[in-house]
């Protein structure tokens, strides 16, 4: 073997820069050069901790492809020889030895050489060939395959050195990359020890000796909660989300993450987890604000809603039209009165009807373009509308206000109509009514005046009548006492004639002297009873009510006619009911009464009976006392004017009895004056029933 | 004409109308009184004064000072004040004989008035007044 050759070899191998043309270099320099028919180079792949095949000469590239040996087999004989730094001869397996292990040099004789120098490049790979000598593998063939391995051996030397400053760098860049991600973004294996962390990371879970007390605790606690979280979420569920509160260690706030989480390998067989967190503390609290933003817009919406229907109703309720225009005149909302006025009515069309409402549309357009070509807010005319229905022109007056945004903008028009029809009419009214209240006025002023005239009069009259009233008693009292005087003379002297004071008289004198008395007897009972009518219709007469019991009474009645009754020869009887009650009247008033009706009684009845009798009225809830005779009785044209002044049913018979015609009369009066009242019950010539009533009680008692 | 006794009641008969005065006079002395007459108020309380009589018929409308008035004075007068008046009046109205008896007379008499029945009243008086404490009867 030539030295230049083993030259070319080094030379060609320094040449070349990759592992695989090297090997193909060495394996032709050995085909060459070393007797080498076939050949397979495979070398040591120490990631994947297998050998496996790099090139080969005579074999096919997927022959080299598909072998591989895993290097854990350390019984395999490969292994054992890529392990013992000598060539291994392995024979021809033969048909009958079968090989336990293949390889792409099929069953042929094969020697195993490992690569590189035996005492520094170990287990770096192995050259498999056949076509060498049997027995030991030459120099030449060794040196080549000592170069070869020396030269992979630089090569992958250099391709490490290589790899780890590409590794550095792209380390570097790598936490460049992660440590400009705020995030704290952290990998931890699986008991949860922190393997990388960023910065972000960092400042919340770790914390260098130069740190206070309140930053370490922070730190501690946060590293806490992290690992607590780790723990309750494993790697081996997958990517996860959650959420984390830990403490801000420098500022001492809570901070909210949301954590993602993802498995991943960090090794073989074993599993990490990274975790991105990501502060959501501002996000929630900016949630939240959305959130409570959100609220108040539904709570402004819902106010902003009732105000408007609240609008509606007021607007609804208003009876005046009411119409809100934009500032191109369009009519955006009207109230039920305006809508009467300006849009055709529903149901059948009228031509005439919306006639008028386009009349009054144009009406009110005009008014409105006024509105806004001028520059006041305010705008108010009187207008002429026409009532759709009726055709009645109906007098308003239009107030109608811009509405102004707060950026001054002119939004709407708010125009309400004021129905002067109304106000018209009123006024008309006012002015009717207060035409006739001035009447009234005049009138009553002249009624009043009259009226105080009348009154004056009616004064003047009422007094001059109470005089002509008090003169008139007075008169009465006057006259009443001028004729007592004379007649107390007349009596006087007869009866001094009569007693003899002034001598003897013969019988014709005595009689002629009775007459006198007894005509001045007569006489003397006319003026009492004259005084008696004057003083009941004056009112005059005084009335004494005082509990009286009415058989008592009748007693002293009977008692005082007993002369009378015992110069005739009657028969008088007298009943009293057993239930007579006590009643209230005047004591003496009723006894003339009784006494007046009994004397009559005695006097008209020549003959036959006089019956008395007392009972209480269940019909009227009075007393009656009923007188009976069987006398002359009265006719019944003189029943009604019996009871009058002066009037007796038979004057002669009258006269004869000594009777005034006034009795009767006084009686009923004074009947009168007790609430009381006298009926007649007679026939001519069979009898007369004088009955008084008179109450438990006058009214005015 | 009957004498009439020392003893016997001496009667004031006053009023202003002679023959008033003449037939109660003279039926009283007829009847055995003494009997003194007066025409007016003022003599009606001069005679009274001066001659303490047993009873006063006292007219009321009298000229000068009246019945009432001279009645009102004798009942206030100690001499006079027991000796019984009896009112004789032509006013048949109630507020007379209330005025009469508010001034003191013990009784009042209507006229016209028969002189027996006056008579009954001078005597029913003197009763009365024996009852009380002294006194004579006719």
């Amino acid at each position: 073997m030539g030295s230049r050759a083993k030259l070319a070899l080094v030379e060609a191998l320094m040449a070349e820069q990759e592992a695989r043309p090297c090997a193909v270099l060495a394996l032709r320099w050995l085909e060459r050069h070393g007797g080498l028919k076939r050949g397979l180079c495979a070398v040591v792949d120490h990631e994947s901790g297998r050998l496996t095949g790099l090139c080969g000469i005579g074999v096919s590239s997927a022959g080299v492809d598909a072998f591989s040996l895993d290097l854990a087999d350390r019984a395999h004989p490969l292994v054992v020889a890529l392990g013992g730094g000598e060539p291994v001869a392995f024979h021809d397996s033969g048909q009958s030895r079968r090989r336990a292990f293949e390889t792409p040099l099929g069953n042929t004789a094969f020697h195993a050489i490992p690569l590189g120098n035996p005492k520094e490049e170990l287990g770096l790979g192995l050259l498999l060939a056949t076509g060498l000598d049997d027995g030991p593998v030459s120099d030449d063939v060794l040196w080549a395959t000592e170069m070869l391995g020396v030269r992979l051996a630089a090569l992958w030397y250099r391709r490490i050195q290589m790899d780890e400053r590409r590794h550095k760098r792209e380390r570097s860049w790598l936490f460049s990359i992660i440590n400009a991600v705020t995030d704290p973004i952290l990998l931890t294996d699986a008991d949860g020890r922190i393997l990388v962390a960023n910065t972000g990371a960092e400042r919340l879970l770790t914390a260098g000796e130069d740190k206070r007390e309140g930053w370490r605790r922070a730190v501690a606690l946060n590293n806490m909660l992290f690992s607590a979280s780790l723990f309750t979420n494993t790697a081996e569920r997958g990517p996860t989300r959650r959420e984390l509160l830990l403490v801000d260690p420098s500022e001492g706030q809570d901070l909210l993450f949301e954590v993602l989480s993802a498995p991943v390998a960090i090794r073989l067989g074993e599993n990490g987890v990274v975790s991105v967190l990501r502060n959501v503390t501002d996000l929630r609290r900016a949630t939240e604000e959305i959130e409570e933003n959100y609220r108040r817009l539904r709570v402004a919406e819902a106010a902003t809603r009732a105000e408007r229907d609240r609008l509606d109703l007021i607007l609804n309720s208003v009876l005046d039209p009411i119409l809100v225009t934009d500032p191109a005149g369009n009519i955006m909302r009207m109230n039920p009165p305006a809508e009467r006025m300006f849009t055709f009515p529903s149901g059948k069309r009228n031509v005439e009807v919306e006639r008028r409402v386009r009349t009054n549309d144009a009406v009110f357009t005009s008014f409105v373009s006024n509105l806004y070509a001028g520059q006041s807010r305010q705008w108010r005319r009187t207008l002429s509308l026409t009532d759709p229905q009726t055709g009645a022109i109906v007098p308003v007056e239009a107030i109608s206000g811009k509405v102004v945004s707060k950026h001054g903008e002119e939004t709407a028009a708010v125009t309400i109509l004021h129905d002067l029809t109304e106000a018209e009419e009123k006024a008309r009214l006012y002015e009717q009514v207060k035409r006739h209240s001035d009447e009234l006025k005049e009138r009553v002023r002249e009624a009043t005046a009259e009226l105080a005239e009348q009154n004056e009069l009616l004064r003047r009259q009422a007094f001059q009548l109470e005089q002509a009233s008090a003169m008139k008693s007075q008169f009465l009292a006057n006259v009443s006492h001028e004729l007592r005087t004379p007649l107390n003379a007349i009596m006087g002297y007869t009866h001094l004639m009569l007693e003899g004071v002034s001598g003897e008289m013969t019988r014709p004198q005595n009689e002629k002297l009775t007459r006198i008395d007894a005509n001045a007897r007569h006489l003397l009972a006319v003026i009492n009873d004259l005084l008696d009518i004057t003083r009941i219709e004056s009112g005059k007469m005084p009335v004494q009510i005082e509990r009286v019991l009415l058989h008592e009474l009748i007693d002293e009645v009977m008692t005082e006619v007993e002369p009378v009754i015992a110069g005739t020869r009657l028969q008088v009887t007298r009943v009293l009911s057993p239930d007579l009650p006590e009643i209230e009247t005047d004591r003496q008033k009723v006894k003339q009464i009784v006494l007046n009706l009994l004397s009559n009684a005695l006097k008209f009845t020549p003959e036959g009976s006089v019956d008395i009798r007392l009972e209480p009225d269940d019909q009227s809830g009075q007393i009656s006392i009923a007188v009976s005779d069987t006398g002359i009785g009265i006719a019944e044209d003189n029943q009604k004017t019996i009871f009058e002044a002066f009037e007796q049913a038979n004057s002669s018979y009258a006269r004869r009895h000594g009777g005034t015609g006034l009795g009767l009369s006084i009686c009923r009066r004074l009947a009168h004056l007790l609430d009381g009242r006298i009926t007649l019950v007679s026939r001519l010539g069979e009898g007369s029933t004088f009955t008084l009533f008179l109450p438990s009680k006058p009214r005015n008692a | 004409m009957t004498p009439v006794e020392e003893s016997a009641p001496l009667v004031l008969v006053v009023d202003d109308v002679d023959h008033g005065r003449e037939i109660f006079a003279e039926y009283l002395e007829y009847r055995g009184f003494r009997v003194a007459t007066a025409a007016d108020g003022l003599e009606a309380l001069e005679k009274a004064f001066e001659l303490r009589p047993d009873v006063i018929l006292m007219d009321l409308s009298l000229p000068g000072i009246d019945g009432w008035e001279a009645t009102r004075r004798l009942k206030l007068d100690e001499r006079t004040r027991a000796i019984p008046i009896i009112a004789l009046t032509a006013h048949a109205l109630a507020s007379a004989h209330d005025k009469a008896r508010e001034v003191g007379c013990n009784a009042v008499v209507t006229k016209p008035c028969l002189p027996k029945d006056l008579e009954l009243e001078v005597r029913r008086q003197l009763e009365a007044r024996a009852t009380e404490g002294s006194g004579a009867q006719p």
